[in-house]
């Protein structure tokens, strides 16, 4: 599993603070935290009130590669915040994230060939959010043959299949569990599936439990990757039990642990 | 049309263990050697990088061989009665890389030698010969607890490989080793749960991890054989792909395993070929170290490496 750490989001008070303050030293120590955690990759959203995002974007890159050489995912609806990312980073990148509307595949993929990026695809397009497992597919579709047809690597494309919080769309989860299977099982392989667990409880009041078991769920349905909090160490271990149960990592009583060591 | 090598990479690496010191370092043995630090399966070298040769360890004991088969001994004559003798025949004769001391003398059943007398053997051992070391209990719990310490502080230094830690008794013996700057055999019972978790306890006590040497066991030709590869090769695809609580070199017992098999038993011819397809099927399956006890089947195994060993173009020059 590819845990990319959510926690650089300037829609939380802290690191809001931190980048309208250009206070470093919060914005880094808040990046090794999720890599000691766990985090294989870093997300990075300037979160929805930030006023410069085209600037503060390629502030937080350099402040967080100052500390970790790990992926950034460049976090943002705007494709000029996204550019100004990958002009100033280092480290590899992942692009979150283009939607199946032509407008942003036509600006993201060729920066994200450009930038030797990765990319996310989001299962959604003008019309809106797809409201069952046949649309999520349909437009998986339209984003990894524009990708084949523009030769992006489809092993560098992650397609997620827009996560709905559980108190607002009940009846799709289990669609969107079902679009995970299906689009590991229809494609060659190489396309990975993503997730932005939180949504699935937003505005929910048991959100641990809530993220944990639709991970668990979902990592049994084949998921690749998830962008979360690593700091929840319940979710962590689910995580991690998720992984043993499905003979990925081989058991031992301490396997919670061993998992841990091999991360260092 | 020209066909493609399909290769594999893989982003985990063995660990690399050193084994022996020589002055510069605070020992006193002539060469170091170095296993493991391969990137990709046995043998495929075009797919990674395979920096080391497996090890051939001749097996000595502290005393005359109680239960060998008849014969094995002979190429030894006279020394076989001298065990110092033995093992300098091992070294100057044989030619041996380094030299498995199994201090057996020490065992209840078997002479019951002090900790102190082991100790001094082991001094004395040091002396006479300038191989890296290999040292290992009598398989006594009880017995080892009290002689491994002695003999790991006698050979403070030489930076050996001293076994075995086992899941229920490790801590005594994972002290001593990290005390006196030696490296660890894990040892588990061809369980590779066990393997993985006595590892975890060991890296607990603040031995690192690349100071560890699994033994897996194993089990010779026609006696389990298959079972020991397979073990060995799941724990090597889990360390190829990132687990680093199992990306140890192996070390295995092929001699005392061949040895007891009734084939062996019954004809030194036999018992040779025995270990020497023993050893080769489990370099297959990724030993860094053959413990062995014939000279004649450890030419064949060397022989067999050194032959294997041409294609490589990724060795690391020692």
């Amino acid at each position: 599993m590819f845990i990319i750490g959510e926690l650089i989001n300037g829609m939380y008070a802290q690191i809001g603070r931190a980048i309208k303050e250009k206070d470093k030293a919060s914005i880094q120590e808040c990046a090794l935290r999720q890599v000691s955690c766990g985090a294989d990759a870093l997300d990075i959203n300037c979160g929805p009130a930030a006023k410069e995002p085209a600037a503060d974007m390629p502030w937080l890159v350099k402040a967080v590669e100052e500390v970790t050489d790990k992926p950034l995912c460049l976090d943002s609806g705007r494709p000029q915040v996204i550019e100004a990312g990958l002009k100033a980073a280092r480290n590899k990148t992942i692009i979150n994230s283009t939607t199946a509307d032509s407008d942003k595949l036509e600006a993201l993929v060729p920066l994200a060939k450009r930038f030797n990026s990765k990319l996310i695809g989001i299962t959604i397009s003008a019309k809106g959010i797809p409201k069952n497992k046949d649309q999520r597919l349909e437009l998986a579709a339209v984003i990894a043959d524009f990708c084949a047809q523009k030769n992006f690597p489809l092993e560098d494309l992650y397609l997620d299949p827009i996560l709905l919080p559980v108190n607002v769309a009940q009846e799709q989860i289990k669609d969107i569990l079902a679009t995970i299977h299906e689009l590991k099982a229809v494609s060659s392989g190489s396309l990975k599936t993503i997730v932005g667990l939180s949504n699935v409880s937003q505005g929910a009041n048991a959100r641990g439990i809530i993220n944990r078991t639709f991970l668990a769920m979902a990592i049994a349905s084949g998921l690749d990757s998830a962008i979360l909090n690593p700091l929840d160490k319940d979710l962590m271990d689910a995580l991690i039990t998720s992984e043993m149960i499905l003979n990925k990592n081989i058991y031992c009583d301490s396997f919670l642990e061993a998992y841990r060591k091999s991360q260092l | 049309m020209e066909m493609q090598l399909v290769t594999e990479q893989w982003p985990g690496v063995i660990s690399t263990v050193k084994i022996g010191a020589v002055r510069s370092q605070g020992g006193t043995r002539a060469k170091v050697i170095e296993i493991g630090g391969q990137n990709s399966l046995p043998f495929l070298f075009e797919e990674g990088s395979t920096p080391y040769k497996p090890v051939i360890a001749f097996e000595v004991w502290d005393i005359p061989p109680v239960d060998w088969p008849g014969g094995l001994m002979e190429i030894f004559g006279n020394q076989a009665r001298d065990p110092l003798a033995w093992a300098q025949a091992c070294v100057n004769d044989f030619k041996a890389q380094a030299l498995c001391v199994k201090l057996q003398g020490a065992h209840p059943d078997s002479g019951d030698k002090s900790p102190e007398d082991a100790a001094q053997f082991i001094a004395e051992l040091l002396k006479k010969v300038n191989v890296p070391l290999i040292i290992c209990g009598c398989g006594d719990d009880q017995k080892d607890n009290s002689v491994l310490p002695l003999v790991s502080e006698a050979a403070r230094g030489e930076r050996c490989l001293i076994g075995p830690a086992l899941q229920d008794n490790y801590k005594t013996l994972a002290a001593s080793v990290l005390a006196d700057g030696h490296n660890l055999i894990a040892e588990s019972p061809i369980d590779i749960n066990i393997a993985k978790q006595l590892n975890i306890l060991i890296s607990d006590m603040g031995l690192g991890l690349e100071r560890i040497v699994i033994n897996p066991t194993i089990g010779a030709l026609g006696y389990g054989l298959e079972y020991a590869y397979s073990i060995m090769e799941r724990a090597r695809l889990a360390a190829l792909s990132g687990d680093k609580t199992l990306a140890m070199p192996f070390i295995c017992f092929v001699g005392q395993e061949s040895w007891k098999t009734k084939e062996a038993k019954e004809s030194l011819e036999h018992g040779i070929i025995w270990e020497t397809i023993t050893a080769t099927a489990l370099l297959q399956a990724g030993a860094d170290i053959l413990v062995m006890r014939h000279p004649k089947a450890v030419e064949k195994t060397g022989n067999f490496i050194d032959q294997l060993f041409a294609g490589n173009k990724r060795q690391a020059c020692l």
